[in-house]
């Protein structure tokens, strides 16, 4: 999604709505055509769906078109295509295939082990070799702004995906998930919003901080990981994966949000950029703790039936952040862009 | 954050087994020194292992530590 040069700095380019990306195959060819007018209807292409990859740049992006519809949509569409039953049939189809691949490829050995997949995700490695440990240690300033950019698909609308849980849920689980959501949306302090912390970043890094400024220079690998949330965000019927999910993201952040911030620290990262991070490691170190005993153990408590799907979301989120983590540094050991376009005057070394 | 129905009488306070000691917040926690720090989070994690860099705030220190290269030595995002 590309925004005017002009307002990709500041307040205009926060509140700015995406213009539609550009096509990546048959699939998001006709999204975007039907959202810009054009004239082959969405229905052509449900034929192409079941052959698509689950994992791959077209199917990928048109999810996330479709997606977005639901967040702040774009300019110049219409916001009742929201609801246009054609795309809904396409959307549905193409979630219908993303999910059937995570649930194949996500370890489900132990499906109703909630316990056991939260209890791996409680170690950290002494000499770990992630994406962090390498902006940590010896990653090179253009990987950290690589990283910022494929980061921004999710943190300029972070915690959205899960507001849509709150009226799927009930007593404990709702009432705790809320009061982490307040956290992520400021605590009352609009300046405080960690969506507004991410924009501040890559302002702070020389980055495009616009509203799904960097969606088209995004690979699959990076739209699969916001997908994931969106698909079990808007489906009540997956409230249990997404409930595992947010977990799963909460408790692996805070140690390597630190990891995170002396990156920035070591290659040069400003206070606003810091910040971002500085503020994960206390925040999710207590949001952990409440998603964990409140969000899910009162979910399980009302709904015990649901425990497979919070190992889904657990698993599925684990999947999908190792194949990320596989591309980024796979792309930046061979000294070659892990977007689908190098930022400006930082193509490798 | 209550794990029962019933209207705390007090300040509720949790004890994480191995991990920190969750009080609601906002809190002024008084240090060896005599000095204060707050925090105004809804809930706060006091470190309880004393391992934490942000002490006396958990950081998640007290997590058990494994060998790179062990199955649960795993890619994650880095803030939610
Ligand atoms: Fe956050
Ligand atoms: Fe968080």
């Amino acid at each position: 999604m590309t925004v005017q040069q002009a307002a990709t700095r500041g307040p205009a380019a926060r509140a700015a709505v995406p213009v539609p990306p550009g096509a990546r195959g048959p699939l998001s060819r006709a999204v975007v055509e039907t959202l810009t007018g054009g004239p082959p209807g969405p229905s052509d292409a449900l034929g192409a769906v079941a052959s698509a990859d689950p994992y791959g740049e077209d199917l990928q992006l048109a999810l996330h078109t479709c997606f977005e519809l639901h967040y702040r949509g774009f300019a110049g569409v219409d916001p009742d295509r929201e609801w246009d039953p054609d795309l809904l049939r396409l959307r549905g189809a193409m979630e219908a295939v993303f999910l059937d691949a995570l649930r194949r490829d996500a370890d489900l050995r132990d499906p109703s082990d909630v316990d056991g997949a939260l209890d791996e995700l409680l170690v950290e490695p002494v000499d770990g070799h992630g994406v962090t440990h390498h902006l940590q240690d010896e990653g090179e300033r253009w990987h950290l702004l690589e990283h910022a950019a494929h980061r921004s698909v999710y943190h300029l609308k972070e915690a959205d995906p899960h507001a849509w849980v709150v009226p799927r849920l009930r007593g404990r689980a709702k009432t705790a998930l809320v009061a982490v959501q307040h956290d992520e949306f400021g605590g009352g302090r609009p300046e405080m919003i960690h969506q507004g912390l991410y924009a501040d970043l890559l302002d702070d890094l020389g980055l495009d901080a616009s509203y799904g400024g960097y969606v088209d220079a995004a690979p699959a690998v990076t739209l699969a990981t916001v997908n994931m949330m969106s698909m079990f965000g808007l489906r009540r019927s997956l409230r249990g994966a997404l409930v595992g999910h947010f977990a799963a993201a909460e408790i692996t952040t805070a140690p390597s949000a630190r990891r995170m911030a002396r990156a920035l620290e070591r290659l040069g990262g400003g206070p606003r950029a810091l910040r971002f991070y500085t503020e994960h490691i206390e925040a999710d170190a207590v949001h952990e703790q409440v998603l964990r005993y409140d969000v899910i153990g009162g979910l399980l408590a009302d709904e015990p039936d649901l425990a497979p799907d919070v190992v889904l979301g657990i698993r599925a989120t684990n999947l999908l952040e190792d194949r990320l983590a596989g591309h980024l540094l796979g792309c930046w050991r061979a000294d070659r862009t892990s977007l689908r376009r190098p930022l400006p005057g930082t193509v490798g070394r | 954050m209550t794990s029962n129905a019933e209207r705390p009488k007090g300040t509720r306070v949790r004890v994480v087994p191995g991990g920190p000691v969750l009080v609601e917040g906002p809190v002024e926690v008084v240090l060896d020194d005599g000095s204060t720090v707050t925090s105004d989070r809804f809930l706060v994690a006091l470190c309880a292992c004393r391992r934490s860099r942000a002490f006396p705030f958990c950081d998640t220190s007290h997590r058990r530590r494994v060998r790179s290269g062990a199955p649960d030595d795993k890619e994650r995002p880095a803030a939610d």
